[in-house]
């Protein structure tokens, strides 16, 4: 084990992986010369030279068509697209190209490709700049997509994406990068499609991905504190495939669910994650499941309004406390003991 | 007519520019022009039956979905795939059966995948628009409109990052060169040096819009000026004269140099089987009829004594039959079973992939939990 940053396990995992296979490369605005927005690519230029990191035009959809072209022919391209807001411009390439050509061609072609893009609101980047729009690629069969919350599954993952041989969406985030953690020293890749309890517990259950996997750890930890609460977290680490069965169990055990999302509520993950706790443990439930997400807004720039609009830690233990006492409610109401 | 001509840039791993041009033999094509002649007549003639035989199929809805038919564009086609080797990749858009005959896919496959069956180039998956055979390098029939050029440029890209010899051909409508994956594509395979021909098949009609209303420069081949990338417009009635075109193309793409081909064309019926095409007027229909490239090369052949016109009606009736015989095949080629239906989302298959029918639940109907149902 060693303890390093989010970025830094993002950039030795590239690093390593391009040493191993020399079918790995890299292409993206930037990354090159620059390093990277980021800097996750940071040297990676002067290692492995032009052919492998390839700083691209400012051409979203042609540079990602390419990857996948590229992809289909063998090689494992690994693309950055700057920010998640910037995948909107290679959509049709994404969605009508990438998650398509195993199906539509009965299984001829592959296309092994992984895309790596941070979201995040938060930094007064305005309304164009800090979306979470992970669920446009979660929604499609055919795509994958891992949001990654701690320096260890973001090697894991970061491995198992670049080792599938179907196209990955790599989810990062900006508030994340500087995050700190212990990551193994070994290569084994991570499971795409499996969700994570990182803390368990008894009283309710607390479920995120990326960002919002960590605020739900904060709180628990918070109200452990304060309250005596025995708070279960699970990291959803995938958002399609969706691990449903770790979400039921969880509930099951604890009847009381909050869902923890940085976009907007209406149509968001959340709402799936809730329709789901629904389909799989409609009866173990003592109080409707509770989602906190963004305020439906553009996300404005000046501080107090962006603020105000990102669910923060408050706002997902005001919505913990509102659930626990419904759950209080109704089992005084039928005279249950937890 | 070439606009540009420049030194590749060398950016990665490619062999020399010169050297690795002829190490990819051009297929056996007959070096005689009559001869090449008479075999670009029996590939057309092919070509032409063939879609006749799918647009009945549609009318009798044996084939279904969307139906875009290369009548019209034989010469195109076959002047195309004589400049390629086998080797050489070829991406088209939508309007690709002629495509995937002439490159030598078996014609049952591809009308059996016209019909939706298990025995179709792409099993039933992709229907007309989407023919792929990996064995002859057509790497897809697509869709949507200029979808499939950045793939076409990130195969070249590949080619190029292992020093291959191959080329990728992208063919595309005349109104897809108004798309942005078509401006950023050719921007990306000049910067690096691609081994690629994109080719307009211009048969002067996004659907029912004219190139002139939708073009602000509506002589497509000068776009490829806007990136230094050398281009020509050549007569796609002509199928000599668009295999020497497209050998001229082909070699500036095999040493690294992007090209951009325009073939003008002309769509003899509508968009699609459905489109009666009512937007044409009566002079301009006729006109077609008089530019027809299958009657047109027919009569040559005639003219020049090259063949007879028994010869002429056996070339007919062969090609005939074997559309026949590939509708037959088609239609007793079986449907895809159900169970297949979940096999091609995932490549690699993962936990949690599902694989539920639509009115399957998500969970199967459970009791009450105990503590519950005994209150």
């Amino acid at each position: 084990m060693t303890v390093m940053t989010f970025r830094q396990a993002l950039h030795d995992t590239l690093r390593a992986e391009m040493l191993r296979d020399e079918n790995v490369f890299l292409m993206g605005e930037e990354i090159g010369v620059f390093e990277g927005s980021y800097k996750i690519t940071a040297g990676l230029l002067a290692e492995f030279g032009e052919k492998r990191v390839r700083d691209t035009p400012i051409a979203e959809e042609g540079f990602t068509g390419a990857a996948i072209g590229a992809a289909m022919l063998g090689l494992r391209p690994v693309v950055e697209i700057m920010t998640i807001n910037f995948t909107l411009l290679a959509l049709d390439q994404i969605v009508n190209h990438a998650a398509k050509i195993y199906g539509m061609f009965g299984g001829q072609a592959t296309v092994p490709l992984v895309i790596r893009t941070p979201g995040g609101g938060g930094q007064q980047l305005g309304a164009t700049h800090s979306q979470n729009i992970e669920l446009y690629y979660a929604f499609v069969p055919g795509l994958k997509v891992v949001a990654p919350s701690t320096p260890a599954d973001a090697k894991a993952l970061l491995l198992a994406a670049i080792r599938d041989d179907d196209p990955v969406l790599f989810l990062e985030n900006l508030a994340l990068y500087n995050t700190k953690g212990e990551v193994p020293d070994d290569d084994t890749p991570g499971e795409i499609g499996k969700a994570a309890v990182t803390r368990e517990g008894s009283d309710i259950t607390l479920i995120g991905y990326s960002r919002m996997a960590h605020v739900a750890s904060q709180v628990a930890e918070q109200l452990a504190q304060s309250d005596g609460l025995d708070i279960e977290v699970v990291d959803l680490r995938s958002l399609r495939p969706l691990d449903r069965e770790t979400i039921i169990a969880s509930v099951k055990k604890t009847h009381a669910a909050v869902v923890l999302e940085d976009d907007w509520l209406t149509y968001g993950i959340g709402a799936e994650v809730a329709a789901s706790i629904s389909d799989g443990a409609f009866d173990y439930l003592d109080a409707p499941v509770r989602r906190v997400a963004m305020a439906e807004v553009p996300l404005p720039y000046s501080k107090s309004l962006e603020s105000a609009a990102l669910p923060s830690v408050d706002d997902v233990i005001q919505a913990v406390y509102q659930t626990l006492d419904a759950v209080g409610n109704r089992r005084e109401r039928i005279g249950k003991e937890s | 007519m070439s606009d540009q001509t420049r030194t590749p840039r060398k950016t990665s791993g490619r062999s020399e520019a010169g050297t690795r041009a002829r190490s990819v033999s051009a297929p056996e094509t007959p070096t005689d022009d009559g001869e090449r002649l008479i075999d670009f007549y029996r590939q057309m003639i092919f070509i032409r039956r063939f879609e006749e035989r799918a647009a009945r199929g549609y009318t009798q809805a044996l084939i279904g979905g969307y139906c875009h038919l290369n009548l019209g564009e034989e010469a195109a086609v076959v002047g195309l795939m004589a400049a390629m080797s086998p080797t050489d990749y070829l991406f088209t858009n939508y309007r690709e059966h002629g495509y995937a005959i002439t490159r030598g896919i078996d014609a049952n496959r591809v009308m059996a995948e016209l019909y939706g069956r298990v025995d179709g180039v792409s099993k039933g998956w992709g229907g007309s628009m989407h023919m792929f055979d990996i064995t002859h390098r057509l790497l897809g029939g697509y869709g949507i409109v200029g979808g499939q050029i950045p793939l076409a440029t990130g195969a070249a890209l590949a080619i190029d990052y292992r020093g291959g010899d191959e080329i990728v051909m992208c063919t595309m409508g005349d109104g897809t060169t108004n798309v942005g994956a078509f401006h950023e594509s050719l921007n990306i395979a000049a910067l690096w040096n691609l081994p690629i021909v994109y080719v307009i098949i211009n048969n002067q009609l996004g659907m029912g819009t004219t190139v002139e209303k939708s073009s602000a420069e509506p002589e497509l081949y000068k776009r490829g000026s806007a990136y230094r990338i050398a281009s020509e417009r050549v007569n796609g009635l002509d199928p000599l004269a668009v295999a020497d075109a497209a050998t001229r193309a082909v070699d500036s793409a095999r040493v690294g140099k992007p090209f951009l081909l325009e073939v003008v064309t002309e769509r003899l019926r509508g968009h699609s089987v459905v489109d009666p095409a009512k937007y044409r007027s009566a002079e301009e229909v006729a006109g077609l009829k008089a530019h027809d490239p299958v009657h047109t090369l027919a009569e040559r052949l005639l003219s020049e004594g090259l063949l007879d016109a028994d010869a002429l009606a056996k070339l007919d009736e062969e090609a005939t039959a074997r559309s026949d015989e590939a509708a037959a095949f088609a239609e007793a080629s079986a449907f895809p079973d159900v169970s297949t239906l979940f096999d091609y989302t995932y490549a690699t298959p993962v936990p949690n992939d599902s694989r539920r029918l639509p009115g399957q639940p998500l969970f199967e109907p459970a009791p009450m939990p105990e503590s519950e149902a005994s209150e």
